[in-house]
């Protein structure tokens, strides 16, 4: 469609709300990463080059490719596993809630529940926790679950992230199967197909652009995942994310200049996600 | 035999579901028999020994919920959670899907590049946003009032919501468009006629997460709004039910369930509008 | 020309606000903090007819407050997260001195000189909390033929004799969310106290010495002769890491006990009880005072406390500030509480427990006191490296890595 200016009429709203939200406060916050902690001394990259170099930092990039890898492994394709086996089923409203029930939520009941699964007491004491129930059970020792580091208490909090984080998959992902043409499915049925290539062949072509939605927003969100973090371990045991870093930086320690700069390497980190989408986008309109 | 045939071709697929239903349900359980335990039995012994054990039925207890749900204030704050968070969410959903409509079916220069910029946009941290927003709310004089909080929250969220609905949008088949311009409708009867129905599952999911992160939100509404009893949400009271050491964390249990029945109600209504049926019932004609 | 008009807006808000007669406070408190604290409120405007808003933000105050000052928007006066951060805000020029208003010849010197920024003072303590006690059951200690520890051989002693019994002596917590850690940094203050004395303990606060220094690290190596040995802390170095610090001491009240020593503050006394509703706290419950080490230093106490500052200076918030600091705002707020009064003419008798008011003859006795080091030194190490470390050392990572990463980050947050 080609109207002359009329889009901007629709735009407007939003641009004038993300640029006074979000556009002129990252503005703010490039030029904020160039000064010293309290924001009056220039100090050129300084605030880049200590983001780069301090030994909690680079534990921080450790764990966000760890998360970037896991997190989304995990809700992308549990969302995507949920999506097409519900459809099957009579139940999917209800375990659609239970699914979903952990988005609704507040990330400091959800430190409270997981408390309720990952508490350690020792061996001659009644456990309080069900994972170390279940270890105690079966003959073990109970575990620390958020001290073992570096494996152990990393996924621990990952798997919290996907608890919480795959209801929101499954729903967008649901969503967009739910629109896969009847038809199409019975035709490739009749034609002898089995369900594993239906999945292959159809659903996930289909279904090829939701996918890489649901996977760029939680690409997104790992980047900055935080709060899961903050209440369960606060990055101590080397389980640190970028995002935690930023927080703490700005909200205790007052340091703006390297919270700044934080924040701005979070944005740069997007950008080849970005690039991927913009392709796709182009793709998408080529065919259509 | 034919009926027996197909629940046995189905029995994995019953299976896979209701474990993993059974984990996501395990921990929220938890919390939930929590809730209705006394603090001093939350020590004591784990909350999956108590179900099974029906000598410590009769120490379940209301308390809990008795403590949370008759609080000073406690009606106040369920009312300032509406306030904050309706209007947020048909805020954000109309100006998100109007830009998204204009993404996804107009062309003008630079639509690429703003499209990169808003997907970008929701990599920011909101915390950086605090100290200038805050600023700006001052100098407008708008700072501690709903109206601001509206407005932060519809500008934290459009990224995502723009991004969803764009994506959704721009997959609806380009013949329906051609055939309504044929008919003569203009850019905005095809919007509102034709896009909007055609996204209702996209839209109820996407009003649903957008209600859901406003309502649970807390440090949001802690600097825009203040911590004041007369403005503050739910979050902000139950938050205040802890202790500053963190002494009445059993609370929570309790405020946690009692913080999540408006999301629940909200995500049932909103259920029946992911049915099948409407997109590909309007693909056949 | 925007600024400019934005600070124009800005300051008619302000004459705005000012015209109510009324104050805002921000606080920290929720729960019976808050009921306590809005008695006092609702008893100063009985008195003077001034109203008082009070916001609290939760355990979230320094970043709210952080941000809100930062944007010129601060309350009227706020609840210091802690005097390292009141100096903060006086650096950033937020704060007004509070010397000509308030009497401060009733408080000790120790509490204004911890207020005090180049000479001036910005802040009232309106109470305490004494952190240098060692919690135990007394019919459990005494069962075991053992009795309260007044010197640190004592206290060894003690803790050899219940492991050889195959009693665990220590119960340790030092989860506490995202301030993990912190517990611990009380111990080795503690002991920095006794072993290197207040002088090298107030040059450690202020980064004159390096955390690579010996007597740091003998600090850390005395707390972790307790806690990293397996067979003294409850649940061994797991279990002390692991277990929350409001749920730790709990097990000493245990049948059997998990175990018998537990060093904390006054306020876990309200922990203590909530585990255990059954208890008589004058009877059941008991503390010494953490025995001294160096008989050198003798007894120091260590502590912290509720601090009060302003932000604008308006004859309302004059006449809070007064209230507040007075014997009868101290007498409501400590009485509810069971918080220590700052100020010199409380009457004792408003103590709500007989273990209360001891706490507050020990403090008032005290020849030595240090303010929580953690409290006062740069949140980047006192409430970021420092716990970290803690968990670190705990955790087994060696001692002179752990002293040399909280270094690292001291050079970064005292800058040069």
């Amino acid at each position: 469609m080609n109207m002359g200016r009329v889009h901007w009429l629709y735009l407007a709203p939003a641009l004038l709300m993300l640029g006074l939200f979000l556009i002129y406060p990252t503005a703010e916050t490039v030029r904020l990463s160039f000064y010293g902690p309290r924001s009056d001394v220039f100090v050129g990259f300084q605030n880049y080059v200590q983001a780069f170099t301090s030994q909690p930092m680079l534990i921080a990039f450790r764990n966000n490719l760890l998360w970037l890898v896991v997190f989304t492994l995990f809700t992308v394709g549990m969302g995507l596993l949920l999506a097409v086996l519900l459809d099957r089923v009579r139940y999917e409203t209800v375990i659609k809630s239970v699914i979903f029930l952990p988005m609704a939520i507040s990330y400091v009941a959800a430190g409270v529940i997981w408390r309720f699964m990952y508490t350690f007491r020792p061996a001659v004491a009644p456990q309080i926790g069900l994972l170390n129930a279940i270890v105690v059970a079966v003959g073990g020792n109970p575990i620390g679950w958020l001290i073992e580091r570096p494996w152990v208490n990393n996924l621990a909090l990952i798997a919290v992230g996907v608890w919480v984080w795959t209801g929101f998959c499954m729903v967008i992902l649901s969503a967009a199967y739910k629109g896969i043409p009847r038809e199409m499915l019975e035709a490739a049925r009749i034609d002898g197909a089995n369900e594993w290539q239906l999945f292959l062949h159809v659903t996930i072509p289909f279904l090829k652009s939701t996918l890489a939605v649901v996977t760029t927003t939680m690409i997104v969100f790992v980047l900055k995942v935080f709060d899961i973090v903050y209440v369960m371990t606060n990055g101590a045991y080397d389980t640190d994310v970028i995002a935690n870093r930023m927080y703490n930086e700005m909200f205790y320690f007052h340091n703006y200049g390297l919270a700044s700069a934080i924040a701005v390497i979070l944005f740069l980190a997007i950008i080849p996600f970005l690039v991927i989408n913009v392709r796709r986008f182009r793709a998408q309109e080529a065919v259509r | 035999m034919r009926r027996w045939r197909q629940l046995l071709k189905l029995l994995p697929v019953h299976l896979v579901v209701i474990a993993l239903a059974a984990i996501w349900l395990t921990p929220s359980l938890g919390l939930l028999v929590s809730s209705f335990r006394p603090r001093q039995d939350l020590l004591a012994s784990g909350w999956w020994t108590t179900l099974v054990n029906p000598s410590y039925w009769p120490r379940f207890t209301l308390d809990n919920y008795r403590d949370v749900l008759f609080r000073q204030g406690m009606g106040r704050a369920f009312l300032n959670s509406f306030i904050i968070t309706v209007p947020t969410t048909l805020i954000t959903l109309s100006i998100a899907a109007l830009a998204a409509y204009a993404l996804a079916w107009m062309n003008f220069r630079g639509r690429q590049l703003l499209l990169m910029t808003v997907i970008g946009l929701i990599v920011i941290p909101l915390q950086m946003t605090l100290i200038p927003v805050l600023r700006m709310f001052n100098a407008l004089k708008i700072s501690g009032t709903f109206p601001g909080v509206w407005l932060a929250h519809t500008g934290y969220g459009l990224p995502l919501m723009i991004y969803l609905l764009r994506n959704f949008f721009g997959a609806l088949p380009r013949e329906l468009f051609e055939s309504a311009f044929i008919d003569g409708a203009s850019p905005f009867t095809a919007f509102l006629r034709l896009t909007l129905p055609l996204s209702v599952p996209v839209l109820a999911s996407a009003a649903i997460f957008q209600f859901l992160w406003v309502w649970n939100d807390l440090l949001v509404s802690l600097v825009y709004l203040g911590g004041f009893a007369r403005v503050a949400p739910l979050t902000v009271q139950l938050s205040n039910l802890v202790g500053s050491r963190g002494q009445d964390w059993h609370l929570l249990t309790a405020a946690a369930f009692v913080s999540m029945i408006v999301p629940m109600i909200v995500f049932f209504s909103l259920q029946r509008y992911f049915v099948r049926g409407i997109l590909a019932g309007a693909l056949k004609g | 020309m925007v600024k400019r008009l934005a600070v124009g807006l800005l300051l008619v808000g302000l004459v705005a606000g000012l015209a109510q007669g009324a104050v805002t406070i921000m606080v920290l408190w929720s729960g019976a903090e808050l009921e306590a604290f809005q008695k006092v409120t609702a008893a100063f405007q009985a008195k003077t007819g001034i109203a008082v808003r009070v916001e609290s933000v939760g355990r979230e105050l320094p970043g709210i407050l952080a941000t809100r000052v930062a944007a010129g928007n601060p309350p009227d006066l706020a609840a210091m997260p802690n005097p390292g951060q009141m100096a903060e805000f006086v650096a950033r020029g937020a704060l007004i001195p509070v010397g000509g208003i308030v009497d401060l010849t009733q408080f000790p010197k120790a509490f204004v000189d911890l207020a005090t920024v180049d000479g001036k003072v910005y802040g009232i303590f309106i109470s305490a909390d004494l952190k240098s006690l060692v919690w135990y059951n007394p019919d459990a200690l005494y069962a075991e033929g053992l009795a309260p520890a007044h010197t640190w051989n004592e206290l060894i002693y003690i803790t050899q004799k219940l492991a050889a019994r195959g009693k665990t002596p220590w119960a340790v917590g030092l989860e506490s969310g995202a301030a993990s850690g912190w517990p611990g940094t009380d111990w080795i203050e503690d002991i920095m106290l006794r072993t290197a004395g207040p002088e090298l303990y107030d040059q450690w606060v202020n980064h004159e010495i390096p955390w690579t220094h010996p007597a740091v690290k003998r600090a850390f190596e005395l707390f972790g002769a307790i806690v990293r040995n397996e067979a003294y802390v409850y649940g061994g170095t797991t279990g002390a890491l692991s277990i929350n610090f409001g749920d730790s001491p709990a097990v000493l009240w245990d049948k059997p006990p998990g175990a018998y020593l537990h060093r904390q503050a006054t306020f876990i006394k309200s922990f203590i009880a909530g585990a255990h509703p059954e208890l008589d706290l004058d009877r059941d419950v008991a503390f010494f005072v953490f025995p001294p080490i160096d008989p050198k230093w003798g007894t120091p106490l260590l502590g912290a406390g509720d601090l009060i500052s302003a932000f604008r200076d308006t004859a309302e918030v004059r006449s809070f500030l007064q209230y507040l600091a007075s014997p009868e705002a101290q007498g409501i707020w400590c009485g509810a509480l069971g918080k220590l009064a700052t100020n010199v003419n409380v009457d004792p008798g408003i103590y709500p427990d007989k273990l209360t008011a001891e706490a507050a003859e020990i403090l008032k006795g005290a020849e030595i006191f240090r303010f929580d080091a953690s409290d006062l030194m740069p949140a980047a190490v006192g409430a970021g490296a420092f716990w970290k470390g803690v968990l670190d050392y705990v955790s087994g990572v060696p001692l002179d890595r752990v002293l040399a990463d909280i270094e690292a980050a001291a050079r970064a947050a005292y800058g040069p």
